[in-house]
């Protein structure tokens, strides 16, 4: 039989998470395998090459295109200081010599005879991974990262913003969220909050100094105000704003009961967060993670199988006007049915906690996966 | 071995689900005979695409009642006694972003162009043209090469035998910029090089060691000619080489195919020339994705694509809203919707693109914003359709009246014959009439214009048959994929006068005539068949450039659309006003059933 894999977010109270940790160009891996890691410990480093200049040195010293190899005073790939001579012309009878010179620190990275320009880069400027999460390196992929295994809690948003952080948990356990409630403690802190984002709460949390924010919603509207213009596709992660991660949708809607509670359990813990999300190929959504004590024997009771839609299957509906509500899954009919829209589609019959059922598209159920 | 073809497995992956077809030889001819589809699967731990090509052909297997996989392993060749099997199976794909690039020129409306055109005519995503005249520092030119990461290079440059410095220096900013392919780090990135002739040493000297380079001829030998196809082959042979090879399980993929996986855009624009050559008509194609929005036009055989890269259902929602306004998407909307909730209800299609409307209201608002994806789109195409820039024109005394330029857009809409609509919200809308506006609203043909979709969404799949069998693919194109839904007339005129044409179509069984009043519609029901009608404009209206029509129509699934709103189109904004509009001409059309 056909299965409906509608891959849900991850609500994972111990599991293993995996991260590759990879540099964008091929550089130095600086642990080794079975390595225990801290999330701030740098694991691999490269250099980016500087930007780069070009001049023109036929233009320059008034010489044909096919001369200024002949002229130049210094090879590709040699090193130069700003203010050395790079070219000479060989002037008239010896004098009245022009000459050009490097108007930057840089290497020569290249002397054209055709086009008579010559390109300097500047020094290249180092970047450097670190772990992220606590673990143990599982793999090494030489001059290019590591693959890190850490025990813990994970937590998967639907959509984030900003980058990778990293600080303690602090939770606000309230319905209404007054802006009183964020305090000078909230510093460096990842703070979490049960309901919806507003762009005044939002602006007070920043304005504390916390670096991160998970919420269980907010507006569209507010989103682009937040990052500065409107969200246009949702590959995100580069943002220099406070991170965001957003583990129901848009709009006001709470977090589910059993993310916050997995907050509540780890409130005042250390985590790693990152907004980055990509809902396209290899995609990508924003995590929370929160790792265990190293000498805790994980299980992993994660079942893939159970990301397929099934009887009994806890679902979240994911599209009006049940949207953001919860429900255990009682029948799956074979027959298509038709709905309001006259589209004919594969159903399911879902029970609320109230016992009162819906039947709804299984394209609009995602699986709620927990352990 | 085509004679022996009798059963034929298709898939289309697109970014969002991926599509399975079954076609079979029955009575003499071939038809479609079922359709499975499932979300494609590039998440974790589903990264491999043959998850969602294996669930899709789960259901098609159950809906045909056919055995066609034994252990996620296709069936081949076909067995009648046991009733499994397949004789061929073919792919198209766009999973996985698709085929992206990075094309180079040096003059930027000149080869920059050119090799624009070889590469969304292959199927491609242009990300950027780097051009020696696009006004860009050197240093931001490289740059840009290193943030994108492209999976190939289009470079060319100068006509045969011009000067060689402006594409050598192109390709040392391309090898400054020592730019990585988008995906894996254990190959050198392609190069194309489709430039001057002349500078192919020196391209060579800077580029074959530190990249794939592959020398074609040029894509601009000479001012006044293109030549586009060895450009575009290359692109297709590096694509199956490099790109598909490094996405996530089509190596697999790749070897059940009975012929080379060709990208999905390339395949829908093969099928909409064959409609074009077939039929002897001026044609404007559109597909519209989750993520992109593909247009093809052929005026006079000259075939173009576009892609709008920024313009899709799902992933790429909210750039439609973002370019369109809430204004214009609202616009379409006959229920008030606060701007908060719409904007969110918007924003949660994007991060759950395969979710479906389940009511009426997110329906009618879904297709709201199709019709502004398609206009955005349609717009960049008539943009980029354009005759070639740079070339001479020799002009008689009869031009000087006619200042047609060089760079003028191909896209005539008086001469547009017929538009074809193909992509989920469109194949899948739940009543054709509803596919029908939407392709008037954005398009907005003048004159007289036929209007088709592809019924279930089977274009690529037709498309890459059309290559393996030509029979096949035109017998079901014709017969199952091509729904004629009837014929759009569009007088153009912007007076508000009361009647703007008088008609008398004749009708098999009766002759239907009368007044078109502005800003009314009037739909006539009428099959897929040829009628004629006389038409007389009035107020300054014409239809074609004239006052008068005298001539054939066609009908079809939805009828003879006589379209009084005026052309250049303007919805009034007020609310009042629009909403009465907006009612009665989907009571006109019976769009939705209420």
């Amino acid at each position: 039989m056909s299965k409906s894999y509608t891959p849900g977010l991850k609500v994972l109270e111990k599991t293993v998470v995996s991260k590759d940790r990879i540099l964008p160009l091929r550089g130095k891996v600086h642990v080794g395998m079975e390595d225990i890691v801290d999330s701030d410990k740098v694991v691999a480093s490269t250099e980016i090459p500087g930007n780069v200049q070009m001049i023109n040195i036929a233009n320059q010293l008034n010489v044909d295109a096919d001369q200024v190899t002949s002229l130049m005073l210094f090879d590709v790939g040699c090193d130069v200081k700003k203010g050395d001579v790079i070219a000479r012309s060989k002037g008239l009878f010896g004098m009245f010599k022009s000459e050009v010179k490097s108007p930057l620190d840089g290497i020569i990275g290249n002397i054209s005879n055709v086009t008579g320009q010559v390109i300097i880069s500047e020094p290249p400027y180092p970047i450097q991974i670190d772990a992220y999460i606590p673990g143990k390196i599982d793999k090494i992929i030489e001059n290019e990262g590591v693959v890190i295994n850490g025990t813990g809690s994970f937590i998967q948003g639907i959509i984030g913003i900003g980058g990778e952080k990293k600080g303690l948990i602090k939770l606000i356990d309230k319905n209404i969220i007054d802006l009183n409630d964020i305090k000078d403690d909230c510093q460096n802190c990842i703070i979490i909050i049960k309901t919806y984002l507003t762009l005044e709460l939002y602006k007070k949390i920043n304005e504390v100094g916390a670096i991160g924010i998970v919420c269980g919603g907010v507006d569209y509207l507010t989103l682009s105000k937040i990052l500065g213009k409107p969200l246009g596709v949702a590959i995100t992660g580069m943002e220099d704003v406070t991170t965001v991660v957003v583990t129901e949708g848009f709009g006001n809607i709470s977090m589910a009961k059993r993310t916050f509670e997995l907050f509540i359990k780890n409130n005042n813990k250390f985590c790693s967060i990152n907004g980055a999300t990509q809902i396209r190929a290899g995609v990508l959504r924003p995590e929370i993670f929160i790792g265990l004590d190293k000498d805790i024997e994980y299980l992993d009771n994660f079942n893939y199988n159970e990301l397929v839609i099934s009887l009994e299957s806890q679902v979240r509906i994911i599209r009006e006007p049940h949207f953001g509500k919860i429900g255990k899954v009682v029948e799956l009919p074979s027959k298509l049915r038709k709905i309001d829209t006259e589209t004919i589609s594969r159903v399911a019959i879902i029970e609320f906690d109230d016992g009162v059922q819906e039947i709804i598209p299984r394209a609009n159920l995602e699986v709620i996966l927990s352990d | 071995m085509k004679n022996d073809i009798n059963v034929i497995l298709a898939t289309d992956c697109g970014s969002t689900t991926t599509k399975a077809i079954l076609i079979e030889f029955l009575d003499g001819e071939y038809r479609l005979t079922n359709r499975g589809e499932a979300p494609t699967t590039v998440e974790a731990p589903f990264e491999d695409v043959t998850c969602g090509v294996i669930n899709s052909i789960l259901e098609l297997e159950e809906l045909s009642g056919r055995k066609i996989l034994n252990n996620d392993k296709i069936i081949t060749p076909r067995n009648n006694k046991l009733y499994e099997g397949v004789d061929i199976y073919i792919s198209t794909s766009s999973a996985g972003g698709g085929l992206q690039m990075m094309v180079a020129g040096v003059v930027k409306s000149m080869t920059g162009e050119s090799a624009q055109r070889a590469a969304l005519g292959a199927g491609s995503i242009v990300m950027d043209i780097i051009a020696s005249n696009d006004k860009r520092k050197y240093h931001e030119k490289v740059q840009r090469i290193r943030e994108l990461r492209p999976d190939m290079v289009l470079l060319s440059g100068g006509i045969d035998g011009g000067t060689v410095s402006h594409v050598v220096e192109l390709s040392e900013i391309i090898k400054t910029a020592n730019p990585k392919p988008r995906l894996g780090n254990n190959y050198n990135l392609p190069i194309i090089y489709a430039g001057n002739n002349k500078a192919v040493n020196e391209i060579k000297e800077r580029l074959s060691d530190c990249t794939d380079l592959k020398i074609v001829d040029n894509i601009r030998p000479t001012l006044e000619n293109e030549n586009l196809k060895p450009s575009r082959d290359k692109i297709h042979d590096l694509f199956m080489e490099h790109v598909m090879a490094q996405a996530p399980g089509y190596d697999k993929l790749s070897k059940w195919t009975n012929c080379p996986i060709m990208p999905t855009p390339g395949a829908v624009g093969e099928i909409i020339k064959t409609i074009a050559k077939k039929e002897n008509l001026s044609v404007v194609g559109v597909d519209i994705g989750g993520a992109t929005t593909d247009v093809f036009s052929v005026f006079n055989d000259q075939f173009n694509r576009t892609v709008s890269a920024n313009y899709g259902m799902s992933y790429s929602i909210c750039n439609v809203l973002a370019d369109a306004g809430i204004e214009n998407i609202s616009r379409w909307i006959k229920n008030n919707v606060d701007n908060q909730s719409l904007t969110n209800r918007i924003a949660n299609k994007m991060i759950r693109p395969t979710t479906i409307p389940q009511t009426l209201d997110e329906l009618k608002i879904e297709q709201s914003i199709a019709r502004e994806a398609l206009r955005l789109s349609f717009d960049q195409h008539k943009k980029f359709a354009v005759s070639l820039k740079g070339v001479q024109q020799e002009r008689t005394i009869s031009d000087t009246f006619e200042q047609k330029m060089s760079g003028r857009t191909l896209i005539d809409m008086d001469k547009l014959d017929m538009i074809v609509g193909s992509g989920g919200v469109l194949s899948h809308a739940p009543r054709r009439e509803q596919s029908f506006r939407m392709l008037i609203d954005s398009f907005l043909p003048t004159g007289i214009t036929q209007i088709s979709v592809d019924s279930i969404f089977m274009m690529p799949q037709l498309g890459v048959l059309s290559a393996v069998h030509e029979k096949a693919a035109i017998e079901v194109f014709n017969k199952d994929c091509l729904v004629r839904l009837g014929t759009c007339i569009a007088p153009v005129g912007k007076l508000k006068n009361n009647s703007i044409l008088e008609y008398k179509l004749y009708l098999s069984d009766r002759i239907a005539e009368g007044d078109l009043k502005y800003g009314e519609l009037i739909l006539i029901k009428a099959p897929y068949k040829k009628f004629k009608i006389n038409i007389k404009t009035k107020n300054s209206y014409t239809i074609n450039g004239k006052s008068e029509f005298e001539g054939y129509v066609y009908g079809g699934e939805v009828g003879i659309l006589l379209d009084g709103r005026g052309r250049p189109f303007e919805l009034e904004m007020n609310t009042n006003n629009r909403i009465k509009l907006i009612s009665k001409w989907s009571k006109t059309i019976n769009e939705y059933p209420e």
